[in-house]
């Protein structure tokens, strides 16, 4: 399975602090690890919200909202894409990571939807059986 | 922590830890059947402790301190002790360092010579290769007896048999525990890699998920490839094969419809393919060719999976680079089953002529005489040279060769459609 690890972003983040050497250090070794056991598909750190924007939809319409945004601790700072077995193999390593922030943080883990969890309604075929069908109706209908 | 929990706990820990603990303790013991045990004691030990105790900070130590005390302990009782041994327990009791630093400094291997040893002797081409096979999940994808036999569809006695079997032959011709070297290197590396390629290709070919352990090779023999990659940086055929499984695993998706039937390559909807996956091969297939030389023939396949991955439509298909992959690859590592796919990409980027002298080049191979795929590319291309009463019975030929039901299926109605 495949978990996305969200690194949430706090007020120094937010600022714009960079970590320190012995932090990036720390996390450059544990990246490793995560590389050299098969376990990192991808990862990125992100700038803070101030150079976001948000779109937000409204029915058919879409407003934009530049950064910075308010609820800090929301926020995503970073994340990394995992390969592993179960969600315990994603905790275990989560518990190995160095405190990615000074003083107190939150990594969360959310597992990526596999096929299976969509069920078979939403296979892409039986979705264009359904179309058909209903522009079948349709045209009966009408 | 509840109970469960931390058997949860320790779970994940034996998944991450448990590669790495075998290999210390083989350098340490030079026997993988002792090593593996002792690990396993270890393990039992810490089912017993950590409900209680929580899981220490660094469990992967915890296990090997665990691991040589019982080593010790057990050498003794059973009086077992060899010269090489002896001489073993006495340094370990000599040491003044704690047993923590010990078991540190022996899970501390800055370079994986302890994995990739394990993984040479796992893969020793004195074993069989099922034995191969099963013993690579156990000791390096940590996968239990249970699941290697779920996975394979044999009973769990087989799989545990095969393992006791391999580990005894590993011991009876003492094997070295090394990383081959020099030329001995090239063929023992082909050998790991052929083992890594096959779990892949059965967890591929699974197209039936009866089972969700079978699928789950694809991911253990991706794992064990990008963990090699990690290992042997510099040789560029592990960084063709996993570039290879990369590609091909990006495609999972698209493989099959709702009743899960197989979709050929060329109808697959592309939205499907899994970009990420696509990229992390490509990149692969990058660095395989960053590292110089003629690409062997894991990286030249990959080369060609690479084509179907850039295309965004079957229309775009670069053919003419294809067949000249497959050209060399039929030069690099030759069978007639690549020179029938050079056959397809000929006929697709040259003509159906060209296509079609290749595979009657081909017509009296033996190997080929029941592989229903030779009359039904055969039949393709006399289809597309407007021969319709041959086509036809070329495509009978496929179906009456074939087991399968749809593709038996398909072809009838291709000889139909050509009559």
């Amino acid at each position: 399975m495949r978990c996305m690890v969200i690194v949430k972003a706090t007020a120094e983040s937010e600022a714009g602090v960079m970590p320190d050497q012995e932090l990036l250090a720390a996390m450059g070794k544990f990246n490793e690890e995560l590389v050299k056991a098969g376990v990192m598909l991808a990862g990125e750190g992100l700038t803070p919200s101030a150079r976001g924007a948000r779109v937000t939809f409204v029915g058919k319409e879409r407003h934009v909202v530049d950064g910075p945004f308010a609820e800090t601790k929301e926020l995503v700072a970073g994340f990394w894409l995992w390969q592993v077995k179960s969600m315990d193999e994603a905790i275990a390593w989560v518990r190995r990571c160095p405190n990615p922030m000074e003083g107190e943080s939150v990594i969360e883990i959310r597992p990526v939807f596999e096929a299976d969890d969509f069920g078979e309604a939403f296979t892409p075929e039986l979705r264009a059986q359904e179309e058909r069908l209903r522009a079948q109706l349709d045209r009966t209908a009408g | 922590m509840s109970m469960t929990d931390t058997h949860r706990a320790i779970d994940a820990v034996w998944r991450i830890e448990s590669a790495r603990l075998i290999a210390g303790l083989v350098r340490m013991l030079r026997d993988v059947g002792l090593a593996e045990e002792l690990a396993q004691d270890a393990l039992v030990t810490a089912l017993e402790q950590w409900p209680q105790t929580g899981v220490p900070d660094n469990p992967g130590a915890w296990l090997m301190t665990t691991a040589r005390h019982r080593a010790i302990d057990r050498l003794r009782r059973h009086k077992l002790v060899e010269r090489k041994h002896e001489q073993l327990v006495h340094e370990w009791e000599r040491q003044h360092e704690s047993a923590e630093a010990v078991a540190e400094r022996t899970l501390d291997d800055p370079f994986g010579d302890d994995l990739l040893r394990l993984i040479f002797t796992a893969c020793h081409p004195l074993l069989s290769m099922e034995a191969r096979v099963a013993l690579t999940l156990r000791l390096l994808g940590g996968l239990s007896t249970d699941e290697i036999a779920r996975a394979f569809l044999v009973p769990e006695a087989t799989i545990a048999q095969r393992i006791v079997r391999a580990k005894r032959s590993l011991a009876k011709s003492e094997v070295a525990y090394e990383v081959p070297r020099g030329e001995e290197l090239a063929t023992r590396l082909v050998a790991v890699l052929g083992v890594i390629y096959l779990i892949f290709n059965e967890g591929y070919a699974a197209t039936a998920g009866d089972d969700w352990m079978r699928p789950g090779l694809c991911e253990d023999a991706l794992r064990l490839g990008r963990v090699l990659a990690g290992l042997m940086p510099r040789e560029p055929e592990v960084h063709g094969l996993v570039a290879l499984m990369e590609i091909q695993a990006s495609r999972s998706r698209a493989r099959t419809d709702a009743h899960g039937e197989p979709i050929l390559l060329l109808d697959q909807n592309r939205a499907l393919w899994d970009r990420l996956l696509i990229g992390r091969g490509l990149a692969a297939l990058e660095q395989a060719r960053r590292l110089g030389g003629e690409l062997g023939p894991y990286a030249l396949q990959a080369a060609v999976a690479a084509c179907h991955a850039r295309a965004a439509t079957a229309a775009q298909t670069d053919w003419p680079r294809i067949a000249a992959l497959y050209a060399v690859l039929a030069r690099v590592a030759p069978s007639p089953v690549v020179e029938l796919n050079r056959a397809v990409a000929v006929g697709m980027a040259d003509g159906a002529a060209e296509g079609l002298a290749l595979v009657d080049a081909l017509g009296d191979e033996p190997s080929l005489r029941n592989y229903h795929l030779l009359p039904a590319v055969r039949g393709d291309l006399l289809a597309r040279l407007g021969r319709g009463e041959e086509a036809s019975r070329e495509f009978e030929r496929a179906a009456s060769l074939t087991r399968n039901r749809r593709e038996q299926a398909m072809m009838r109605e291709r000889a139909r459609a050509c009559r």
